[in-house]
This record gives structure tokens, sequence and C-alpha cells, in this order.
């Protein structure tokens, strides 16, 4: 019984948010068409969120992830509007988001950049590279059939869910592996867990930081182009702020501040409660800003959790 | 006799200014437990984490089994059958146990961990340590500190090691741990291992060690077989003085009660703790890690909740949280300086006056020129040595530091002072210094409680001691009526403390 209620423990928060709404009225059940939607919603945050995994099970955080998406889907929408097909648009998005990653991790480590400070930077620098390159305008190119990734109603209808939904509950899969059972996946929880005890174990923390931080730069990479899916546009400004939601959707899910702990169950769970939380605000007609302020204290609610498991382990 | 495992000669390490060895020679033969002796600071540290290749020396040269040996890091000196059990945990506790073994020596095909390559040298490893809780899936977090500490013993274990050094490793054990450990340091000697121990506890080396070798101020002074070297010897090597210079005694006699504590018992601890502590007195509270002594004085100064029982200042009874225990002329110098005691990134003068800044202020604004001519003066009185009352606290040496943490209760002009393990980290020039000052607290009048883990300081500094015992403070009785060995007795066993 006490193992079911850990391995449920990330979940705890979306049966929550799910009951609440079921339990008040109109009491709103969720239908296939208003799932497909909720999961399509999650597809962005999501991916970006398993990355922002890595890098918070490894004690670090990084703040320019909106930046780096807005920037590496210019980067696939200017390849696009060049002429070029998918298969390059793909993979120059995915370099673009690795660089930004790779950059975070080298200032970190070769500047030793608190976290904070040094993803602080370069979210101000993605944006702005973002609008160079792009001129300050939105870049409209030829999508090659990459909106259907995120399109609700999937085609061929067999396939029940978009495309982009089955790519992120794929990843979600493979990062768990990952993060379990690699050696790059032990050593993040490591240096998260405890950084002297990692260096003292020979393990090259630097190395594994950059590493970590130019994983999480790919992934974001991937949500840059399911952000140019969604918009059918490159947009320089998009997806401000979206790092708070990228946070959040990893510590909803268990992912610890302090480092250490988290999985990636737990913050696709995190992403979907966010994307459920704003779906059903707008089926109840509810406005935008309630959905900000109920969703600003689940954060604090799921912080607060932490903190406190935190305490009860060290008594 | 064959070349020894294991040989230092000359090795020179400086930390900026300051030198940490220079010049120390070790030599260490196969099969044999090579105690390491020295007091905190020696660098003895600093010595094995060289060995250990987690720091690089500046001169100097070593040679393992005839061949010279210069580890490039930690990893390289694992791989060369060097293992080292630290003083302080390092652990990841998020990790289980198994996880934390195999650490940085996973088996990988393509980056994929190969869990089964190591499992059966994991649960054979575990198995010698005699703790059948400590099982491969549990969460290091959940294990207690002697659980862990075991952990660690295990982690070197499974490196099949030459050479393994273990730091202070009974610091957190039971004795029956203790007990486990020896026989399994010298079921490893007998296997061929050389194990350097290093311990302050010289009976402890005795019981384990074949030979010595002593640091003192970063070079060794002595070595040579124990059987044959007397304990005083081997004490004055360390501390490089006759012993009656190291407690200078100042002479003090005890006034009215101040402190009464009656039947104290705290959340978890302490149990029952009942003393009377007086004017111009030293009372020393001896006992184990673990026992409930700095549960006891923080309890004591409102930090920790308290369940049961009554403490009294002077005639009025004690109110909480520690705001109220400083205005009732209470003061705690906390045993962990570095997380506690001090605010390591602020200034001298910051730290020094912190706790009564309101002195120094008149409508809210502080007066600064006021506040440097007190530091200064608190400065040169303590002999705290330091660039400016500007300098931050944390580039201060350790014996500077605890100065400066003691510096702020008497700045506070408390008349009460808790000390928790006033000498830790501290050099043996310093340490007199700090014994001299208590004395001088007693000399005016001061209350002192002290807390600690040296038996000798208590021996030579306190008027009475109490030992503590599992939560339960046994009665306070005079210095002179305590041995080393009663104390440790008691401290062990709990003889003449009521249950």
């Amino acid at each position: 019984m006490r193992r079911l209620l850990r391995l449920l423990e990330p979940f705890l928060g979306l049966l929550l948010v799910v009951a609440f709404f079921y339990a008040i009225p109109p009491h709103l059940g969720v239908s296939l068409t208003d799932l497909r939607t909720m999961l399509v919603q999650t597809v962005i945050v999501g991916i970006a969120a398993f990355g922002m995994t890595l890098v918070i099970v490894s004690g670090g955080i990084d703040l320019s992830v909106g930046s780096a998406i807005a920037l590496s889907s210019v980067a696939a929408a200017m390849v696009l509007r060049a002429g070029h097909s998918v298969w390059l648009a793909l993979p120059v998005a995915l370099v673009t988001g690795a660089a930004c990653g790779l950059y975070n991790g080298l200032l970190i480590t070769l500047l030793r950049l608190p976290p904070f400070i040094a993803t602080l930077g370069t979210l101000g620098f993605y944006r702005g590279a973002a609008k160079w390159i792009s001129g300050s305008v939105p870049v409209n190119a030829p999508t090659h059939g990459l909106e259907h990734w995120v399109r609700p109603a999937p085609d061929p209808p067999w396939l029940v869910f978009a495309p982009g939904v089955w790519l992120m509950l794929g990843l979600a899969v493979l990062l768990a592996g990952v993060l379990r059972y690699t050696i790059l996946g032990r050593h993040a929880l490591a240096i998260g867990s405890n950084e002297a005890t990692a260096r003292l174990s020979g393990i090259r923390v630097p190395r594994t930081k950059v590493l970590i931080y130019a994983l999480a730069g790919l992934l974001t990479g991937l949500a840059g182009v399911m952000q140019f899916a969604r918009l059918t546009q490159g947009d320089p400004t998009v997806a401000i702020g979206l790092e708070l939601d990228v946070i959040a959707a990893v510590v909803i899910g268990g992912g610890s501040l302090s480092g250490g702990q988290g999985s990636m169950a737990g913050t696709l769970a995190g992403a979907f409660l966010m994307a459920y939380l704003r779906n059903r605000c707008t089926a109840l007609g509810w406005p935008n800003y309630v959905q900000e302020m109920i969703v600003g204290h689940i954060i604090i609610l799921a912080v607060a959790l932490d903190q406190w498991r935190i305490r009860r382990q060290e008594r | 006799m064959s070349a020894p495992r294991l040989e230092m000669h000359g090795l020179v390490r400086r930390f900026g200014a300051t030198a940490a060895l220079q010049g120390v020679d070790l030599s260490v033969q196969a099969g044999e437990v090579h105690a390491l002796l020295g007091e905190n600071g020696a660098g003895k540290s600093t010595l094995m984490k060289i060995l250990a290749g987690a720091l690089r020396a500046d001169a100097g040269s070593m040679r393992l089994d005839g061949a010279a040996y210069a580890p490039s890091g930690p990893l390289a000196a694992r791989a060369a059958g060097v293992a080292i059990v630290y003083q302080e945990l390092n652990l990841a506790p998020h990790l289980t146990v198994e996880e934390n073994l195999v650490l940085g020596v996973e088996q990988h095909t393509l980056g994929v961990i190969r869990s089964r390559r190591w499992r059966a040298r994991v649960i054979e490893v575990l198995q010698r340590l005699h703790r059948p809780e400590i099982r491969p899936e549990i969460p290091v977090r959940k294990l207690s500190p002697a659980a862990r500490q075991l952990v660690e013993i295990a982690r070197a274990l499974l490196a099949d090691a030459r050479v393994l050094i273990l730091d202070e490793p009974t610091s957190s054990l039971g004795l029956a741990d203790t007990e486990h450990l020896f026989q399994l340091v010298r079921a490893l000697a007998a296997r061929g291992v050389s194990v350097i121990y290093i311990s302050h506890f010289l009976e402890e080396v005795r019981a384990v060690a074949d030979r010595y070798t002593v640091l003192r101020d970063g070079r060794s002074v002595g070595a040579g077989a124990l059987a044959q070297t007397g304990t005083s010897r081997l004490v004055e090597q360390m501390v490089g003085r006759k012993l009656e210079e190291m407690f200078p005694r100042v002479e003090h006699a005890p006034g009215a009660p101040i402190l009464e504590v009656e039947s104290l018992a705290g959340r978890r601890l302490p149990a029952s703790a009942s003393f009377t502590l007086h004017r111009g007195e030293i009372l020393g509270i001896a006992g184990l890690v673990g026992a409930g002594r700095s549960e006891l004085l923080r309890a004591l100064f409102g930090l920790e909740p308290v369940r049961r029982g009554a403490v009294r200042i002077g005639t009025a009874a004690a109110r909480p949280g520690p705001a109220w225990r400083l205005r009732q002329g209470v003061g705690l110098l906390s045993e962990d300086r570095k997380l506690e005691g001090l605010a390591l990134s602020r200034s001298v003068e910051d730290n020094l006056l912190l706790s009564d800044l309101g002195r120094y202020a008149r409508l809210g604004w502080l007066r600064r020129r006021h506040m440097r001519a007190a530091t200064t003066e608190w400065m040169q009185r303590l002999g705290v040595k330091a660039r400016s009352p500007e300098q931050r606290a944390g580039e201060l040496s350790g014996g500077n530091q605890q100065k400066l943490a003691l510096a702020r209760l008497l700045h506070h002009d408390v008349d009460v002072l808790l000390l928790d393990e006033p000498t830790r980290g501290v050099d043996v020039a310093s340490k007199a210094q700090i014994y001299q000052l208590i004395g001088a607290l007693a000399a005016r009048g001061k209350a002192v409680l002290m807390v600690s883990s040296y038996t000798p300081e208590l021996l030579g500094v306190c008027d009475r001691i109490a030992v503590m015992h599992r939560g339960r403070l046994g009665p306070a009785r005079p210095a002179a009526e305590w041995s080393e060995a009663a104390i440790l007795e008691a401290a062990a066993s709990g003889k003449g403390i009521a249950a």
C-alpha cells in the first residue's frame, strides 16, 4: 500500500485537480476530444520540461528555455522559407537548441556562474538573437505538413492522438530510462544530491553538467519545432515566460529545486496538470486571470510540499 | 624488510599563503595498520587527500609498491588501489546504497548501466559489515549516521584496495559497530591490505594499529611502533609541549547559582537533564556523539522545543526563544561555525556586533565610527587575527573564527555561556588561548557550560564534569574525581547514570 502510494505520489496533484473539476458543478467529465486537445497543449511544455528535469535533478536551473524555444522555432522557419525541406529544418532547430544548452553549460562550468544567473543572462541573449535573425517580425514559411504533428484530431485517425503527443510520450519513456539506467542519469542525480561526493567519486562534474545542459537544449530545440508547427510561423516573441510553466511542470511532478530528486513521469503529469487546468478554466468560462492565480498557487503548494518532505526526511 | 607498500617523501602543499604540509615523510608496509596521529589542523586530512588523488602536492614524491605514484584524480587513485573513507560523510543521500557503492565506477554498455555486474560484489561487501538492515536498494538518506559511515567503508572495500585510508571512522559509530570495524580492519590487514588509520582516540589507535606517525603543523615529527611508545610521549609529540602547558589555569571560585535546570526533556533529546550552574564555574559535559549534548545546549538556548522540565536563569523562569535568552544573559556558541555560528561571507565587524547592534544605533541609523572602535577593541582583547575589521569571516583560520564567535558572546555581555565544542577545528596554540579565555571569564564571575568530545580538555579546563548517555545526564562531579577512562566508560555504558 505504501509502495503504491509512493508510486502514485507524482500523480496525486493531477488526481486532486481532476477530482476537483469533476466535483464542482457542472461536473465536467473529460471527452476524447477534450483529452486530445489537452494532450496537444501539453506537448511544447512537456518536451522542454523533460530537459528541465535533467537540469533540475542535477541541482541546476534553466531560465532561458522560453527564449531558446523562440530562437529554434525561428531558425526552423527560416530554413523552410529558404526553400529547404523539413529534413534540414528539423536538425537545424535541434542543433540551435543544443547550442543554446551547450552555451549555458559552458558559462556555468567555465565561468563558474550560478545557473540562475547564467541562464538569466542567456534568456535575454537568445531572445535578442531570435529577433535579430528574423528582423523582429514573424517568419512565415511553408509548413510541409508539420502542423499535423500538433492537430488534436490526427490524420490518419487510427493514431487516436496527434503524432506530437506520441512523440512526447515516447520521449518520456526514453528519458525516464536515461535518468534511471544510464551513467549520465545516475551522475546527474549524484551531482544534484551531493556535488562534493560526486567530485570525490571521480565523476567529471563539469563535463557531466555541460552534457546535461546540452541534452536539455536539444529537447528545447525539439519543443521549438513543435512551437513552429503550432503557430505555422516562426515568431521571435513567442513563449515569453514559458520557462516558468516548464519549471512548474517539473516541480509539480515532484522534482526538487535543491536537486537529487525528480522523475520524467512526474514531470509529464505536471505538464499535463497545467494544460488540464487551463482547458477546464476555459471550458467553465473562467477568465484568464483566474487561471493564472490558480496556477501560481499550485506551484506554491507543490514547492511547500517538497520542503515539507525534505524536513520530514531530515528528522 | 621488503620494500614498503607506500612511501611518501618530502610532501609539501600550500593553500594561498599558508603551508598545510611542509615536508611530510610516511612509510607503510603491506599488511600493516598504520596510525596517523595529530591535532586538528596538523595536516592529516590534506596529506590523505593527496594520497587519494583529491589534491596535488606542490613538491615531494610518492611510491606505491616501488613504482612512482602521482594520481591525476580520485578515479586514478582508486584504479591504483588506494581507497579512502573521508571523515565527513560523502554519500549522495538520494541514491541507494548500491548506487552509492558503485558511484564513479559503474559498469556500462553504451552509457547504459549494467547493475548486475557489481551485484554479487556489493552483496558480499555488505555482508562483511554485519548489519543486515543495510540493504542495497535502500536510499542512503533513510540510514542512521552510523550505518552511513559503514556504507562509506563498504565503498572502500568494493574497490579492492591495496591501501585503505580511514579518516576518523568511528566518530559516529557505537561500541558494537566500532568492534566490528576493528575486526574488519584486522581481517583486511591479514590479507595484505595496508590500512592508514586516522584518529584522535589514542586507546582506539592502540587497539587496532601496529605503528604510528605523528604530524604537527604540517611536518612529520615522530614515528615508531605503538607498543614501545607511551601515551604521554605520543601526546607530547602531537601537541609539541608538555600537557600542563596545554591547559593554562586561571584561578576562579564558584559563587551564587545562575542557571538551574530541573528534569529537562526535549522533543527527542535530551531525555532528562538536571544540574545547577554557578557564577564563576566551568561545568563540562562529556558523552558520545548523538548522546544529546548539543540538543541540551540548544534546548537551554531556546532553539529546540522543551517538552518537560524547568529552567531558571538567575531568579526568573526562562522564556522561550533565543532572542529572550540573549536578553536574559544566556549565549550559545554553536558547534558548527560554518553553517550556524558565523555569517562567513560577512565581515569580522558584522559578525562581532551582530547580536547587539542596537547599542550603536541612533534613531535606527548605525554609527559606523563607534562600531569600528568597538570591533578593534574586541579583536585586540581576544587576539582575533584579521587584516582589518572588514575582512570576511570566512577567510580567517579556524582558531580565529572561533575566537570571533566567542567575542560576539562576550560583546553581548552574557552571564551564562553555552559552549558547544569550543575548540573543534582549532589549532593547538589557539586552543590554549581559548582555554585561558574560558578561565578568565569564570574568574570574572561568568558561568560556563561546555560540551566537548575531547576528554583531556574537559579534565584540564572544567571544575565539574557530568556525563551524558542516551539523552540522560549523570550527576556532576568535581573534575579531580574523574579520569579519562572513567569518563569514556560512563559515556559508552551509561554507568552511574540513572535510567
